[in-house]
């Protein structure tokens, strides 16, 4: 008897784990789906080319897209030389278990897991008021040049949020290149140093383009760090310059869901932008995860 | 033509292992060889250990290793596995010093120089000593690029030297008929026993004097296994070996000496025919004729 109630509790519990799996699954079905019967619509040429006209009423985002984009790859030259080399220093040059070695790693652990408005505050505190404000005292007396919200801020905050990403993906790059071509450019005279930039660095290039990818997935989403420190609410100018404001598609899409001055018809609007930034983030995780699946078939190849 | 100026700038490069060069080996050299008589000695013991004890951390893996080595001639390691042969020959191009933790005494000498010292310049006395790994590594690159290596990394940038040298190792290394019209086809994409020979031709392109081969053929099928050992004896006249092998057939084929290594232990070493008919220690004896092992 207690052996067939075990057996009915197994079937309940292993029948839980299927239900759990299934309600995410529909989650994102739902969402997904919602967003796209309501944002389709919108998609159109208009949209991507125009500003936004009447109050985010109509028009387009073609400057929220513009934004992004600049953003994202001002970020991208930020975070990735530097998350590069943390990760060629953490794998290649200190001892694993050395103090340096164990506190960057703590700090890239500890920076994955702080909550992105704390980025927000520390971008305009640190880069704008410290460093911006800095730049002025030191070369604009009495301007306000640097020392405001702009969109080299909010760039360098979303790298160093985005830092951990690199480092990891980059570690785990270096990681995965055999010990015997080191061992080889070693033994055919290669210094560290040239090993690092013949051979390992070249090996790992996909390894540290999925965590760029992934890193400006993860950028592109994000609203909080960029809010204080760069991001506008309506610009009639796209930015030219790196202490310009810009505007951005999360941002907009925040704004536009808290600021219109008519629900009612802004709503399709919202819908597209959020459409836009969907594929947008969907494209670069499936790229990212095309890249490693490269990778790993070459790896195997490669013995 | 151009290319014999930039050999000889190699070439001398590579001939100091010394960094702050003439004078430091010049003085040596006077030091340690200072009769016509003992130069011509030297001249036959291209390398030689003296005393040398190795470890692992706290576990000695080589006690008291006193080894010469010949210049020209083929020189091999036999012994069951773990008993340091790998850790023998990678002593002879410090290829161990990237290992964590390891401590050596006692000395290694290249042509009388001690390559353990203080201000040996490690990049170019692995160009001195090359080395040939049991699992071939080539490189993820074309056939062409992973011979060129060496010479890439020495500075070399004139592509027709590149292609001379590339052509004359891999000649040298019994491959170029096989790959001279893929050479820029991937080096992960030709068989097992080209791959091996890909890295011998990539350890001759820089011309070395000494060639260090650790099992080279040990993964290989008996007739790129016969390729090689044909190789290495052809390549004896330029070089001196030093080859690993836990075939007792393959050495005695190829080599001209043998050391019999056991639990980190020199044995025995002599000339291979004594080795393998002759042997003085009753532990060789039961090794050569498979008594155990
Ligand atoms: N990297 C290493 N760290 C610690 N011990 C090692 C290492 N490499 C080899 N050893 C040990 O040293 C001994 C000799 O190994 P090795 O030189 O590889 O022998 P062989 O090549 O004759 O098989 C073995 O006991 C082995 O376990
Ligand atoms: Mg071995």
């Amino acid at each position: 008897m207690s052996r067939s109630f075990s057996k009915i509790q197994g079937y309940t519990f292993s029948g839980l784990t299927l239900l759990a799996s299934l309600v995410i699954v529909a989650m994102l079905g739902v969402i997904v789906w919602n967003i796209f019967i309501n944002g389709y619509g919108t998609l159109s040429w208009g949209f991507f080319t125009r500003a936004p006209e009447q109050g985010m009423t109509a028009g387009g985002i073609f400057p929220a897209i513009f934004g992004t984009v600049a953003l994202v790859i001002l970020m991208t030259i930020a975070v990735v030389p530097l998350g590069v080399l943390t990760a060629v220093y953490l794998h290649e040059y200190a001892k694993p278990d050395s103090v340096i070695a164990r506190l960057v790693r703590a700090a890239v652990g500890n920076l994955a897991g702080v909550p992105s408005i704390v980025f927000g505050l520390f971008g305009l505190g640190f880069f704008v008021h410290f460093v911006g404000g800095g730049i002025d005292k030191l070369f604009y007396p009495g301007e306000v040049a640097w020392g405001q919200p702009a969109i080299i801020w909010a760039a360098l905050t979303l790298a160093v949020l985005t830092l951990p990403v690199v480092i990891v993906s980059t570690e785990e790059a270096l990681r995965a290149v055999p010990n015997e071509y080191r061992e080889a450019s070693y033994a055919l005279g290669g210094s560290k140093w040239l090993t690092i930039r013949k051979i390992v660095l070249p090996h790992s290039v996909p390894g540290i383009l999925t965590g760029a990818i992934l890193a400006v997935g993860r950028g592109a989403g994000e609203v909080a760090p960029i809010m204080f420190t760069g991001a506008a609410y309506f610009l009639p100018y796209l930015p030219s310059k790196l202490n310009d404001q810009f505007m951005e598609l999360g941002y907009h899409i925040f704004v536009m869901s808290t600021q219109s001055p008519d629900v009612e018809k802004t709503k399709p609007i919202l819908y597209g932008t959020v459409l836009v930034l969907l594929i947008l983030t969907f494209i670069l995780n499936l790229l990212a995860i095309l890249i490693r699946s490269k990778i790993r078939t070459a790896q195997r190849r490669a013995r | 033509m151009q290319r014999d100026g930039n050999q000889k700038e190699l070439k001398l490069s590579g001939s100091d292992i010394t960094k702050d060069r003439h004078n430091r080996v010049l003085k040596d050299k006077e030091e340690i060889v200072p009769s016509v008589e003992k130069e011509a000695s030297s001249r036959k013991l291209k390398m030689e250990t003296q005393n040398l004890n190795f470890y692992y951390g706290t576990a000695q893996a080589l006690k008291n290793v006193n080894l010469p080595i010949r210049e020209n001639h083929i020189t091999a390691l036999i012994g069951p596995s773990g008993c340091g042969k790998s850790t023998f020959i990678r002593t002879l191009n410090r290829m161990n010093d990237i290992i964590p933790g390891i401590r050596i005494e006692g000395k290694v000498l290249l042509d009388g120089i001690d390559i353990y010292r203080e201000d040996i310049d490690l990049s170019a006395l692995r160009r001195k000593v090359g080395m040939v790994f049991q699992k071939s590594n080539p490189f993820p690159k074309s056939i062409f690029e992973n011979v060129a290596y060496g010479l890439r990394i020495g500075g070399v940038k004139n592509k027709n030297i590149l292609e001379e040298v590339v052509e004359k190792a891999l000649k040298d290394a019994a491959l170029w008929e096989e790959v001279k019209d893929k050479l820029h086809t991937s080096s992960l994409d030709i068989s097992g026993g080209q791959q091996q020979r890909v890295c011998i031709a990539r350890a001759l392109a820089i011309e070395p004097e000494v060639i260090l081969m650790d099992e080279p053929a040990s993964a290989l099928d008996p007739i790129s296994t016969g390729k090689i050992e044909e190789l290495i004896l052809d390549l004896k006249r330029d070089y001196t070996i030093v080859i690993v092998t836990h075939n007792m057939q393959q050495s005695a084929r190829i080599s001209d000496y043998t050391g019999f290594f056991l639990l980190g232990e020199l044995v025995e070493f002599d000339q291979t025919s004594k080795i393998f008919t002759n042997p003085k220690d009753r532990r060789t004896e039961d090794y050569v004729t498979g008594r155990f092992g």
